[in-house]
């Protein structure tokens, strides 16, 4: 058998053999796995695209989040200010409250105390003419008696109501 | 894989019961042990193109001047006498004769089957019967065929049995090649489009030279045949991107071949230069592939075995030069087997994609 004449035994046997390899290779081995390769690579860019939606599903969501947990915080913040506000109001008011009850109670201690002189003032007079009278009648009494007795006792009189 | 290893080591044994009991099985028709003459003087050139021919028993190996080797099929078909089936084990006898067929050994038929006269002289009326024996390199080719149904059927059910599970095993293996043969190989030589129809042809050829490739890199049975190293078989090969490539060649495709576009007019009236230019490069295309394949294959088997004869060569001089040459022999060996492992890929990959680059030019739509 030369070198380079080909041997048309063996180019038979190749030639068959080879057909029936592509045949039975092309029914029950290639269409199985180029479709699992197609298949396998759908899915993998299908899980790709699924992964994808769902990270922007997780920004977006994180996103309404951080919106969220802001507008909480403002509205925190204002509720915060809102009260202290009104604290502050309600001290002053009660302050305010406070001092006016405090004047108004000072008034009426004014009041209270200014009558109260009055009444005093008035028992003073009243006190005092009574004396001034029961004096009268001690001195009316004693004039018949002695008149330098009489001066000497109304100043003694004079002495003990200045002393009162 | 497991049961590929088993295999393999179930052979070795049966090699070795056989050398164990190789007086009782001589003439017996599993393994034929047939005795050597004492004339042992080395002849390189026998030794080489007997091991990058082709061969109608399959010798495995030999041992105290006893040759150990499978007996194949001989089919021949005779004018005279019909069809005739038996095994190469036949040829064995004293003459070397069976049927009034021998094997000659010298001559005008040398290394062909040769049919003989009654008187035990070449028939000069039909000297040769047509040979289809099944011979090492037939049964080789069918062998790769077996391997590749089996590797790929078994990765196959795979795909089926579990859809979009992450590849194993051999499937791994495989898998990166069949991907690197569909988006290297198939896309860009024949287009997105079309790829798929051709992907069966294109992958059943690389792998088909590829494994056919490494398995003659293997030295001992059951590789060792010189299969893609063989015209015959790289014509085969060529033959099928021929019909693959004329058979889908499109409306484009034949009339640039009648009538060149770009080229000047006298080219092509009143003397048909170019599309007898065309005409030829259709044929010369698959040519080409059949060449480069079987030039590459056979130049590494026998720049090894070259090497190995070496060893032989400067022993029939002096028997301490044959120690001198043997390791270097067997480093360059050792390099070129590992050379050759890189050419197997390169040749199935080289093959299949001048075969897609052809197929996408007869398909292509559009210049």
């Amino acid at each position: 058998m030369g070198l380079v004449t080909p041997d048309y035994g063996l180019l038979f046997w190749t030639m068959l053999s080879f057909s029936i390899l592509l045949f039975i290779l092309r029914k029950f081995a290639w269409k199985p796995i180029l479709l699992g390769l197609k298949s396998r690579e759908e899915s993998i860019a299908k899980a790709l695209k699924q992964a994808d939606e769902a990270r922007a599903e997780l920004t977006r969501i994180q996103e309404s989040n951080r919106v969220l947990a802001e507008k909480a915080r403002l509205e925190r913040e204002r509720d915060f200010q809102e009260a202290k506000a009104f604290r502050e109001k309600l001290i002053e008011e009660a302050k305010e409250e406070a001092r006016a009850e405090s004047q108004k109670m000072i008034e009426k201690a004014r009041e209270i105390i200014k009558q109260e002189k009055e009444a005093a003032k008035k028992e003073l007079y009243v006190t005092v003419a009574s004396l001034a009278l029961e004096l009268s009648e001690k001195i009316l009494r004693k004039q018949f008696t002695d008149t330098e007795k009489q001066t000497d006792y109304i100043n003694e009189l004079l002495k003990e109501m200045s002393k009162n | 894989m497991k049961r590929f290893v088993i295999l393999v080591i179930l052979l070795t044994n049966l090699l070795v019961q056989v050398r164990a009991g190789e007086y009782s099985l001589i003439h017996s028709d599993s393994i034929v042990v047939h005795k050597e003459h004492a004339d042992t003087k080395f002849n390189a050139t026998e030794f080489i193109f007997d091991h990058i021919g082709d061969s109608f028993e399959w010798h495995i190996f030999t041992a105290n001047h006893h040759h150990y080797s499978i007996p194949l099929p001989i089919i021949l078909y005779s004018k005279n006498s019909g069809l005739h089936v038996f095994l190469s084990s036949k040829f064995h006898s004293s003459d070397g004769t069976f049927n009034g067929f021998r094997i000659e050994k010298d001559g005008k038929y040398k290394g062909k089957i040769v049919e003989l006269t009654e008187v035990g002289e070449i028939n000069n009326n039909s000297p040769l019967p047509l040979d289809f024996s099944l011979t090492k390199n037939a049964v080789t080719v069918i062998f790769v065929c077996a391997l590749l149904c089996w590797i790929f059927i078994s990765i196959a059910s795979k795909y089926k049995n579990k859809p979009n599970a992450a590849p194993t095993g051999l499937q791994n293996l495989f898998e990166p090649i069949i991907l690197f043969v569909k988006n290297e190989i198939a896309i860009p030589s024949i287009g997105e489009r079309k790829h798929i129809r051709f992907m069966p042809f294109l992958l059943t050829m690389f792998f088909f030279i590829w494994i056919s490739n490494l398995l003659g890199l293997i030295p001992i049975f059951p590789g060792g045949a010189n299969v893609t190293g063989n015209i015959a078989v790289t014509l085969g090969l060529a033959l099928f991107t021929f019909i693959v490539v004329n058979i889908n060649g499109n409306r484009h495709y034949w009339k640039d071949i009648v009538n060149a576009p770009g080229v000047p007019w006298f080219l092509k009236l009143p003397i048909p230069i170019m599309p007898l230019v065309e005409l030829m490069g259709i044929f010369i295309k698959p040519f080409v592939l059949m060449v480069r394949l079987f030039a590459n294959i056979l130049a590494g088997h026998m720049v090894a075995i070259v090497f190995m004869s070496l060893i032989f060569i400067f022993a029939a001089m002096k028997v301490w030069l044959g120690y001198v040459a043997a390791p270097i022999s067997i480093l360059f060996s050792v390099f070129m087997t590992v050379l050759e492992l890189l050419v197997a890929l390169i040749q199935a990959y080289v093959f299949t994609l001048l075969s897609a680059i052809y197929i996408g030019m007869a398909t292509a739509e559009h210049h």
